[in-house]
This record gives structure tokens, sequence and C-alpha cells, in this order.
């Protein structure tokens, strides 16, 4: 999965925070379109690798580029590409669901009006449009949580990336994201989405890789007679 | 037609004020401690006119530069706390609009407590300081600090003790501000006509640390 249709290509990556090391030595690419779940328990360094991968977090070691462009000396050229569902809302309390949209559409440089279109669409997709104007500081963590999806994908990235995003939902949430996640992947986008939740897998992903810790223990197919007894392991 | 720096500074400094409108923290905390402190010192300096005379600069700035600190953190916190200096670095945006962006609403906010100030000192001190020359040193000053501020609370925000850590680390850098600002402002309110190089020191160092904020902001934000 090298080569022109990879649109991530990891290299020798490591992170180490202080003497801990984070991430040891990873090498894997994606190629443009896959859906892969990373897998791991708590601790594992799945959120570390989300945030080098969105060029938050600079590697202590070894390359990441993302199509093409090497993070974090060109993270300015691709950021406009990559979308990022923290564990955190990343949303501001004190504005609405539409105010909040509005604003990082400004920031992403999305026309006023296409942004009021997009707002609209993805707030009914997410379920929230009858609650657009209502300030975020009243949302439960699962409204939040939808709505920094619809954050994520406002601006319409390649690469789109979630760290446990079934954290906090309900089942209809959960499957409303599913949903959303199959559409995003149906046109195009490359999807990565951390969960420890292995009873919680979307259908649509077609590769796991499960991270122990900071290696990569498994880096193939969503099969889970295959996966539980690695990620048990792993976990141990 | 707006570029894409101007719009993020824009964008960023319209959301604060949204932000403050809505939830009346910032300001009312900064306004109401600079009053209570206004009128601490107009209280203590009472029974002696000349020492309350010669000291009024020197309230004023140390008013206004405690009231400040209390906004920045504030202001830098509700960044910090929901995740939302990752969610403005994640966009495709220069970190200096960032900075400017932040800088103006931080600005605006410690401004809007200057101006409540002034005439309440005119009032309670008995010496005019709604003079024009006294209203721009004070808006230059402001913006000074807040761009030092600005910097060093997105530092000190990320770290346990940063309600302590702000003002340790900001003090002794601001101290230039502060002598700067005091001499111009007590020049100009008693008539000596070295306000003017004093004015001119103090805009000759809020340009030298605004620039070294707008090169510095990278490093700080970025891992």
């Amino acid at each position: 999965m090298t080569g022109e249709r990879a649109i991530i290509e990891v290299e020798q990556l490591s992170k180490v925070f202080g003497v801990l090391p984070a991430l040891q030595r990873l090498d894997f690419s994606v190629a443009r379109g896959e859906f892969v779940l990373l897998l791991g328990a708590n601790g594992s360094g799945k959120s570390t690798l989300l945030r080098l991968l969105s060029g938050l977090s600079k590697p202590s070691a070894g390359t990441v580029r993302i199509g093409g462009w090497e993070l974090p000396r060109e993270a300015m050229e691709l950021r406009a590409q990559i979308g990022l569902v923290a564990h955190r809302p990343l949303l501001y309390e004190n504005l609405t669901a539409r105010e909040n949209l509005a604003f990082f559409g400004r920031l992403y440089g999305i026309e006023r009006t296409e942004c009021e279109t997009r707002s609209r669409d993805l707030l009914r997709q997410v379920g929230l449009l009858r609650r657009a104007d209502t300030l975020v500081r009243s949302f439960s963590r699962g409204m939040k949580q939808r709505l920094s999806i619809a954050r994520a994908v406002l601006h319409q990235p390649d690469l789109l990336l979630l760290d446990e995003p079934y954290s906090g939902l309900d089942q209809r949430a959960a499957e409303s994201l599913d949903a959303l996640l199959a559409t995003a992947w149906q046109e195009g986008r490359t999807i990565i989405l951390s969960t420890h939740q292995l009873e919680r897998l979307p259908q649509t992903a077609g590769r796991a890789l499960i991270l122990s810790r900071g290696r990569v223990a498994y880096d193939g197919a969503v099969e889970e007679d295959e996966m539980i007894p690695i990620y048990q392991a792993a976990s141990a | 037609m707006k570029t894409a720096y101007i719009e993020t500074v824009l964008a960023i400094a319209s959301k604060d004020l949204r932000v403050e409108l809505r939830s009346r923290e910032l300001l009312s905390m900064t306004a109401i401690f600079a009053l209570l402190s206004i009128l601490v010192f107009s209280f203590a300096l009472e029974l002696d006119r000349t020492a309350r005379e010669e000291a009024v600069s020197g309230v004023l700035w140390v008013t206004l530069i405690f009231a400040s600190l209390l906004g920045l953190n504030r202001s830098l916190a509700q960044e910090y706390d929901q995740g939302n200096l990752d969610a403005l670095l994640l966009a495709p945006v220069s970190r200096s609009a960032i900075f400017v962006g932040k800088l103006a609403g931080n600005a605006l906010f410690t401004g809007l407590v200057g101006f409540l100030l002034l005439p309440l000192m005119t009032a309670l001190y008995g010496m005019n300081m709604l003079d024009g020359r006294l209203i721009l040193t004070t808006l230059t000053g402001i913006f000074g600090f807040c761009a030092i501020g600005t910097l060093l609370a997105t530092m000190t925000v990320q770290t346990r003790a940063r309600e302590a850590l702000l003002p340790i680390a900001m003090l002794p850098i601001a101290l230039p501000f502060l002598l700067t600002a005091v001499r111009a402002t007590k020049g100009i309110l008693t008539g000596a006509s070295e306000w003017q190089v004093w004015f001119q020191l103090l805009l000759g160092i809020t340009v030298i640390y605004l620039v070294l904020c707008l090169l510095l902001y990278k490093y700080v934000v970025e891992e």
C-alpha cells in the first residue's frame, strides 16, 4: 500500500514523553479511501498516533507523510485535508452549534453561504438541526460528540481521524455515527478510527491495526476471530 | 478583499467577543477587581493628598496590570480547557494570525476596563484623567502588555499552577512597560514635557515586544 495510492506513509515512527516511549518504530501505510480501525487498550499509543497524524504533535524519530507532505515540516499545506475528532469535543461551550460550525468554517476559508448550507446538512445528519441555535454548554456528552464530528467533516477533509468517537454515545447516536462514517467513506475519504470497544466496530472498516505498548501487534483484515486473541494478549 | 490572515484575526476576535457577551465572565471579573482596587487605593491614600497625587499614575498601571492578568488567564484557559487551542492549531491558518486574534480580544477587554477606570479615577482622585494623551498612553500600554501577556498565558495555561505562574513569569518581563507607562502618565498629569520621551519609549517597547511575540508564538503553541 505504498506508492501513489498511499495517503499515509509512516516510517520508523517513534514518540517518547520524557523517558517513556509512547510509540516505538512504527511502519505502516494507508491507501487512499481505506477505513482503518486503530485498536488497543488504554495507553497503547492510539491517541498519540492520531495526534502525530494530525500534525498536532511532533515525532521523536521517524517520518510521517500525508498525501506526500511531510509532517510536521509541511503541516500548513495539508491541514485543510485533515479532520480530527479528539477525546475532547473541541467546541466553544458559549457558542451555539450553528455558531461553532460558522466559526470553524471561517477558519477553513469556507464561503459563508456554502458554510451555512453544509452546516445545516451536517446538523441534520447528526440529528442536531432542531438544536442548532442552542448553546453547546447545555448539550449532553453524546450531543457534543455528534457536533464534534460535524465540525471535523465540515471542510470535507480527505483524511478523517477519530479518537474514541463512540465514547459517550447511546445506541441511536452510535448508529447515526456509523451512517455518517459510511457516507464519508463512500465519498472516498480515508478514515482512521481508534477504539478500545471491540463490541462496537463499524461494519464498513476493512482493516485493523492493533497497537500494544506503542508497537503494531496486528495489521490485517477485520477478522474478529483472528483479532480478538491478539487484542486480548496485547491488553493483558 | 480581506486576506485569509485578516479573516482569521477577525474570526477569533469576534468569537471571543461573542463568547464574552454571553458569559460576561472575563469582563465582569476584571472590571470589578479594577474598581475595587481603585477604591482601596483611594481610601488608603486619602489622608495624604500629595502622596495621592504622586501615586495616581502608579495606581492606574498596577491596577490595570493585575486586572489584565486575571483576564489573560481566563481568556487562554477558555481555549485550553476545552481543547480549543488544538482546534485552532488544526486549522490551515497562520499561527501569528491566531496570536493576533487572541491579542485583539484581550486588548479590547482590558481597554474597556481602562475606559471604566479613567473617569472613576478622575472623580476619586480629583485629577483630569480624561486627557487625550493619557488615553493614548493607556491604550498603547494595554496593547503592549496584552501582547506579551497573551504569549506568556498561552505557555502557562498548560501548567497546573497557571494562576500563580502567569504573574511570576510576566511581571519581570512587563517591568519596562510599567516604568515607561507610569512615567509617561505622570508627565501628562503634571504637565511635564518629558512625557513624550517616555511615551516614545513605551511605543518602542510595545513594537519590539509585539514583533518578538509574533515570531515566538509558533514555538509556544506547537509541541
